[in-house]
Parts: C-alpha cells; structure tokens; sequence
C-alpha cells in the first residue's frame, strides 16, 4: 500500500493503483479521453498529464504511470495547467467548430473540458484535417472528423464485446477509426461505443438530431429486454421515451447495455394499444372500458380461470392477476409461454446462483445448451472477464461464436453422464467450478445437470456453481410468485380455463386455447392482441413503475418515466378496476398497498436486492437423451412485442443477422 | 482530406484472389518464419508473412506485388490474428501496397536533404518519362509514389526500385536508369557516380594512408 502525497495531502493508494487513481482518491479531477476504468490503458491522449516528483522534470501521463511510495504528485501547478492547455490545443487543431449540430452538445467530454482546462481560443490558422465518415452499423453514426484517437472503441471492441472489427488504419495525420472495410460491427453491444466516445464522433444513429441532453426527463428504471435486469436511465420528453441509457450498478451491468436495451425504445411509440376493443362478429373493434369489462363479465366463468404471464410484465402485474384469479377461485398460473415444464418445487435449481458479478471469478465453465451471446449478453461479457483471469470454457450445444474460445463437447445431451476426460479434469483442479443451464437444456436434462453438479461439487463452500440462464424479465418474478404449473401451460390447456388473461404473452400457441374467452392485457399489437376476444391496453415498462426479479434473483424496481398513451392504463390498476365488475374486489387501491399484500405473499419481493433461495434440488429423472438441435432465441433482436414494432431493431435484424440473405435477393 | 484507403472494388478481388494460397516453396518458408517466434506469439510473424504474400502476388502478377484483401485475410488465418489487426498493419506501413503497382515501384524520395540536392530534377526525369504520382504507367511497367526519408540521405537524391536503391541520381541517370528498365535490364543499384557506398566522393577525404596498407598514426598525434 504506497503512501503518496497529491497537493500536499498524504494518501494511501492501493497496490498497483495508477497516479491518475491516487488523485481519484485524493478528490483531485484529472481530465482524461483515452483513460477509461473499464478498458485496458492507453496513454494516447496526453490530457491527463500532472507533475510528480522524484522523476524527470516534466509532466508524466498519470493513467500509465504507477503510483510509487513517497511519490508527490502535483496537480495544480502552473506546469501542469501549461501542459493541459498545450494538449487541449493540440486536440482542438483538428476537431472541428461544429459543437452547434453536433449530437454530443452538452454531454461531450471534449466540450466540458475544453472549458475547464483549455485556453480561450485557439491559435491554429491552417486548415483543419477532415475524415470521411465510416459506416458501422445500424446503430453507430459516425462523423470521423471529430475523431480524436483515443480509441476507446477500438479497445472497447477487443476487449469487452470480444468482436475485433473496429481498429485504427493509416498513421500519423492520417489514422482514422474504422470498421473492418466499413462493414457493420457485428456486435449486439456495439452501442456501447457511443457512450464511451468522449467526443461526437460516434453518436447514436437512431437517436440522432432527436434532442439535446438539457431537455430530457431522465427516470432510473430497470431493463426488460433480457433477463439480466440491466440499470437503465430512460430519457424522455413530453410523452415520448427519446432514448436509453445504461446506469452503473457493478452488480449487474457494469456500465454496458446491449442494442436491444438501448434502441428497442423506439417501439414503444410504434403499434400500441391505446384503447380496448372487443371481438364482435370475430372482428375487433374499439370500445369503451365499460364495454370491454362487460364483455369478460358475460363470460361469467366462475372459477374456470387462468392467466398467463408474457416476458416483459411486473411483479406488481403478475400479483393483480394472480389476485383476482385466486379470488375468483382459479390457480391456473403460468408464465413459461413457450411450453416449458422445467422443475420450479425449489427455485434455486432454476436460478443463476453464482451471480452476474460471480460469474467473473469461475475458473471453469460448462454452458449446457445456451448460446449466452443471445440470451444473456451482459452475462457472456463476465465470462469473456472470466477467460482472461485464466478460466476454461467447454459448452454442449451447436456451436455458435460466443466471442471467445470453447471446447465444443458436441450437442449430444448423453455427455452430461460421462464428461470427457480433459473435461472431468478441468472442473477437478478447478476452485470455483461453474456450469451454466440454458433453455435449450432445461427441458430434458436439467435432472442430469444437477446430478453432474453434485459429482462436480459445484455447490461448496461459499461457492454454487450451479446457474439456469433465463431470457426473460419476468421469468423469475414470475416463479416466484407461482406462475408455473407442473406440466408447463399444457396443464393451463388441459384445464380449459373459460376466461384466461394473457399479460402481454405473444408467444403462446393460441390455437390451443380456441375454447378459451382471451383476454390480452398489454401494450402492443402483436401477436397475443391478434387472437385476442377482449384487449385491454396496458403499460409498456417505460409507462408504469414496477418490480423485476433478474436471472441470479435480484429484486429491482423501476420508476415510470412517460404515461401511457391514450386510454391505455397501468396494468394492475386494470384489474383493480375489472375485479370490481366481476364482484371481486382486490383489496388494494394503491401501488404501495398492492406492494405490501405482494410482500406479504412473498417476502423476498418486499425488498429490493439479492433474494437468497436455499439450495434444495428436486430430485429429477437424470438422464439426459437426445440432442440440442437449436437454441430458443431464433433472432436476437426481435425477441418480443417491443423490439419487433422497433424499426432500429428490424434493421438491425435484416442487416446484421440475414445481411446476406438480403444481398443474395438483391442480386 | 484524409480518406479512407481506396481499395479496389472488393467483389472483383475476392473473385481474382479468394483462392490464394502459398505456393509450395512459400508454405516452407512461411513456417519456418513463424516458426521463429513462441507459440502464442504469431502475430509477430504478420511483418515478414506479409511480405512474402506481396511477393508472392508480385510473382503471380509479374508486379512489385500487392495485398488484396482476400490475402491479408488469408495471412490474418494463417496468423490467427483478426482480420481488423493485420488490415491495421497493412495501412500503417507504406511498403505495403493496398492497390496494384507497376512491374517497377519508383519510390522517389522528396524529404529535405534529397529535394535539397536536386529530387525535383529525378521527378522531372520520372515525369518526362510518362510517370506520374500515384499513378501505373499504361504499359504496367512504372509506379511513381513521392515517400518520404528512406534513410540514405549522404546519398541523395535517391530512389528506392522495388528492392534496390539508387543513389547520388540527377536527370540524366534518372533517365537512362528507367530507359534501362525498360528495356528489361537491371541497372546497377547503388551510387549512380563514382563514388563507394557512401564513402566521400571521388576518394577517402581522411585515413588517406590507410588506403592502400595499414598505417600508425600514434606517432602523429600531438
């Protein structure tokens, strides 16, 4: 622990901490572009330079330089604010006046510090530089010219996305930040680069020429789009929702966010539900709420009801329902859409219970059946950390890329009974063993991967190893609050429920509930509203404040950031009012009554954090036959009713996922 | 006005060049050249595999070489390397060429000491001898590219031809050099004068009595 001193004041940094971290820790702020916590150093910027003493009599680039016992470190003198000004200017000889239409106005690192450290004008008087603009995708606007070369987004790239397209070309005047022959960055974090880009050089396409940061209403919420849970900001105006943007929780995201988080928020305006209809002469037509509540009420199904919950609903949702089917003599809940059947008798064995942020201390991995890029990108991107610390990687599956190395073990279910030899060894010397179930597994061998996680000892001491991935943002609030049926929705099915609620479920084989009274509470008009006999519109998570459960247990809340649009309502407060009509009155008439019932069923959603669930695997038929054919998530980017009434999403879809399908029609 | 490198048209290419591969004596020596670093550690071996790609496309062409994007790709798997990080490589040094060159690349260096010493005249000699800047001579024999300091200053004006240089050069041995290739000679590389490598000019201007045998000059120091 070296004692250094920053302006007179003596300090205590951590080992191997930088200078730039010892002044971090002093309180003292050093400007920087290229310096950046969560990417290698660079020292290409020169901006945070200071002056240190012992060394040689001029400023030292403070992010590549180690703090050393009895350093004193100036930052304050007239050497260094010289210095500062002097490479403020260097940046400004090239970028160009063009602060006025520029995206990055008024959150641009180079304008903020520009002011602060910079002289009052410049005196360069030849002609600037000017870069031709890059292509990087669908997501990625460039204006190069603004490029400073701190390269952020090259490292970015390497390191963290693990998709090495992006690099510097040319040298000297003449090196320019761009794509691999300009095509799009094939990353599905690639967004990421915007942010980090201390200039306006990569700005968001979608979002471009849209606002300016001062007018925004910025609202802290959680993410839906996967079931990592990922912080987000929603920055809106009036009652549209503008943009997204990751929030810094270690825990969970880090600061990253995938596209689907960041630029699903233009679905959000688009083939909504703004009134409800009913199915008269099996055509739907609008009506009034009245109507629609009269409608379920002929039905009068007495206690022949159920409710399926879709991927994106609340816990706050998912308990109205509940509610009112519970009141009205009904138990058919269930939130597994797509027919899954997987073992919930104790939720630990279907958790992901190292954690996100544990994950990065595994030195052995074994995915089983899940392609992590796609269903948890926030997840893969711990593993990739994981890899670098030295862990090995085996998974079972068809191979896809998963941005970094795996021993590919076949996509024969039977390996999980006999690992290979070098895969045995692997997790025996390993201290901190992980294994990893996805969708594709947990139907026909999750028994089998428990049984393989007792012979592995992957619950130890301090340690369980033993993860399920989901992809959904209401899986796990869902289990928790008991939407699931032992036989999947088949038992909802075989039930034949008169009146079933679905809560935004899309992606349910509606056929089989031909017999049922469909009612869709939710907010777009995808696939569930087309079969449905009464919709009732609801809120999009942007439109409500409610209560998600990720995929290691998290319990987050997020506030309302627009109001929905039109007629449409909060959810809960629909079934509120519905209970009403159908003699049943829910006992709540606020979100923080229904909060406190909601805790009363079940503790862990009171309170906002890790829920533990005690490790207590059912015992399972373990063997696992058959092979994995394909992995749930056909198409990354329009996985639910948000993302596909995104037109960002479709284009992301259409360019980078069937690119060459569409130059082959082309052609 | 820094644009992006101006490679040719990439369906055509990846058409001409997608199958390449080493010729047999290459393959042998690609090895042996990565086999001169760690396992690991390949990338280090993109320099000198990277020349011998452009050789070997030189070969093929009858050119000085390039690198169309199919080999550095190529080069990229043999190195299991990122294609990003070798098309790096590629642009940052000059001696790489992104676009098809001539039979002979005249790289006529205009950094001070050689315009100093007379560069505009072998330019002029380029140019009335049907070359310009940055451009193939219809016949396919000539590149001229102006570069910057190769680092044989005491000799200049010089010029570098493909792997030869030329030293001590003025209009017309400029000329006669390219008339001679041309016609499908190798003039000789090196000073164009009477003078050894870069030793003084018209003979040793100190050490005199060392010329011919060794000699003791302790005795005449004072």
């Amino acid at each position: 622990m070296p004692k250094v001193k920053v302006d007179g004041v003596e300090i205590e940094v951590p080992a191997g901490a930088t200078v730039l971290q010892a002044c971090e820790l002093a309180g003292k702020e050093i400007p920087r572009f290229c310096y950046h916590e969560r990417l290698s150093i660079a020292g290409n910027c020169r901006m945070c330079l200071v002056e240190v003493k012992p060394g040689p009599p001029k400023p030292q680039a403070s992010c590549a330089l180690p703090a050393a016992d009895n350093q004193e470190i100036f930052t304050t003198t007239p050497m260094v604010k010289h210095a500062r000004e002097g490479m403020m200017e260097f940046l400004l000889i090239n970028h160009p006046l063009d602060c006025p239409i520029c995206d990055q106005g008024g959150e641009c690192d180079l304008q903020d510090q520009s002011i602060a450290y910079g002289r009052g004008q410049s005196r360069f008087q030849e002609n600037k530089r000017a870069v031709t603009e890059k292509y990087m995708g669908p997501i990625v606007k460039t204006v190069m010219t603004r490029c400073i070369q701190c390269t952020r987004c090259v490292r970015f790239a390497e390191e963290v996305a693990g998709v090495e397209e992006i690099g510097a070309i040319g040298r000297g005047e003449d090196m320019q930040i761009t794509s691999y022959l300009e095509h799009a960055v094939t990353s599905e974090l690639s967004g990421n680069v915007v942010d980090l880009c201390p200039v306006g050089a990569l700005t968001s396409k979608p979002y471009a020429f849209e606002a300016r940061p001062w007018e925004l209403k910025k609202t802290l919420t959680i993410d839906v789009m996967d079931a990592v849970g990922t912080n987000i900001r929603l920055d809106s105006r009036g009652r549209q929702v503008l943009r997204c943007l990751p929030r810094i929780n270690e825990d969970v995201n880090e600061e990253w966010a995938t596209d689907k988080t960041r630029h699903a928020v233009d679905g959000l305006v688009r083939r909504r539900l703004d009134k409800p209809y009913v199915r008269r002469d099996g055509k739907l037509v609008p009506a009034t709420w009245e109507e629609a509540f009269a409608a379920i009420a002929a039905v009068n199904a007495g206690s022949s009801v159920a409710a399926v919950a879709g991927d994106l609903v609340d816990c706050e949702t998912m308990y109205a329902a509940k509610a009112l089917v519970t009141a009205m003599g009904g138990s058919l809940l269930e939130g597994r859409q797509t027919g899954m059947d997987y073992d919930t008798s104790s939720l630990a064995a279907v958790n992901f219970n190292t954690t996100i942020a544990g994950t990065e201390e595994a030195d052995a991995i074994l995915l089983v059946g899940t392609n992590l890029r796609w269903e948890a990108p926030l997840v893969n991107t711990r593993i990739r950390k994981a890899i670098k610390k030295g862990a090995k990687v085996f998974a079972i599956g068809p191979e896809v890329d998963l941005t970094y190395r795996v021993e590919w073990l076949g996509n024969d279910l039977s390996v999980l009974g006999k690992l290979p030899k070098n895969v045995a060894d692997a997790f025996k010397g390993a201290e901190r063993p992980i294994m990893i179930v996805g969708g594709a597994a947990l139907r026909s061998a999750h028994g089998a991967a428990l049984k393989l996680a007792k012979s592995l000892k992957l619950v130890r001491d301090g340690w369980n190893g033993f993860n399920v991935v989901h992809f959904s943002a209401a899986r796990m609030g869902g289990l928790m609050l008991g939407y699931a049926q032992k036989g999947g929705i088949a038992d909802v099915v075989a039930g034949k429920p008169k009146l079933v609620f679905f809560l935004g479920a899309d992606e349910v084989d509606f056929s089989k509930f031909d017999k049922s009274f469909k009612v869709y509470v939710g907010h777009h008009g995808d696939h569930g509203a087309h079969h449905a006999d009464v919709i009732l519109p609801g809120a999009s998570y942007a439109e409500k404040s409610g209560t998600w459960v990720n995929l290691e247990g998290r319990v987050q809340r997020g506030e309302r950031a627009v109001f929905p649009p039109g007629d449409a309502r909060e959810d809960w407060t629909i079934f509120r009012a519905l209970s009403e009509k159908l003699g049943q009155t829910l006992p709540f008439d606020t979100i923080e009554e229904l909060r406190a019932d909601m805790g009363r069923d079940v503790p862990a959603l009171a309170k906002e954090g890790l829920a533990s669930f005690e490790w207590n695997p059912p015992a399972l038929s373990d063997t696992a036959v058959g092979t994995i054919d394909a992995y749930p998530i056909k198409d990354f980017y329009l996985t639910n009713a948000i993302c596909r009434a995104s037109p960002t999403m479709q284009l992301c879809s259409a360019e980078l996922l069937h690119g060459d399908e569409l130059a082959e029609a082309a052609e | 006005m820094a644009e992006a490198p101006q490679i040719p048209d990439e369906a055509e290419t990846r058409a001409r060049w997608g199958g390449f591969a080493w010729t047999t004596e290459n393959a042998v020596k690609a090895k042996e050249i990565i086999g001169r670093y760690p396992a690991g550690r390949q990338a280090s071996a993109s320099l000198p595999l990277l020349d011998l790609a452009q050789r070997q496309v030189g070969a093929e062409t009858k050119t000085q070489g390039w690198l169309p994007v199919p080999v550095i790709e190529f080069v990229a798997r043999e190195l299991d390397m990122p294609y990003m990080r070798v098309f790096e490589v590629v642009t940052f040094y000059t001696m790489f060429n992104l676009v098809p060159v001539g039979r002979y690349h005249v790289q006529v260096c205009g950094t001070t000491p050689c315009m100093l010493r007379g560069s505009d005249d072998v330019l002029a000699a380029c140019k009335n001898h049907g070359l310009a800047k940055g451009k193939t001579t219809p016949d396919g024999l000539f590149t001229l590219t102006e570069v910057e300091c190769l680092g044989a200053c005491t000799n200049a004006p010089m010029v570098q031809i493909n792997d030869d240089n030329y030293e001590d050069l003025d209009y017309d041995s400029m000329t006669a050099i390219l008339e001679a290739l041309a016609r499908g000679e190798t003039p000789k590389p090196g000073p164009q004068i009477d003078r050894q490598t870069s030793a003084p000019e018209g003979g040793p201007t100190t050490l005199k009595e060392m010329v011919s045998e060794n000699h003791d000059y302790r005795g005449e120091w004072a």
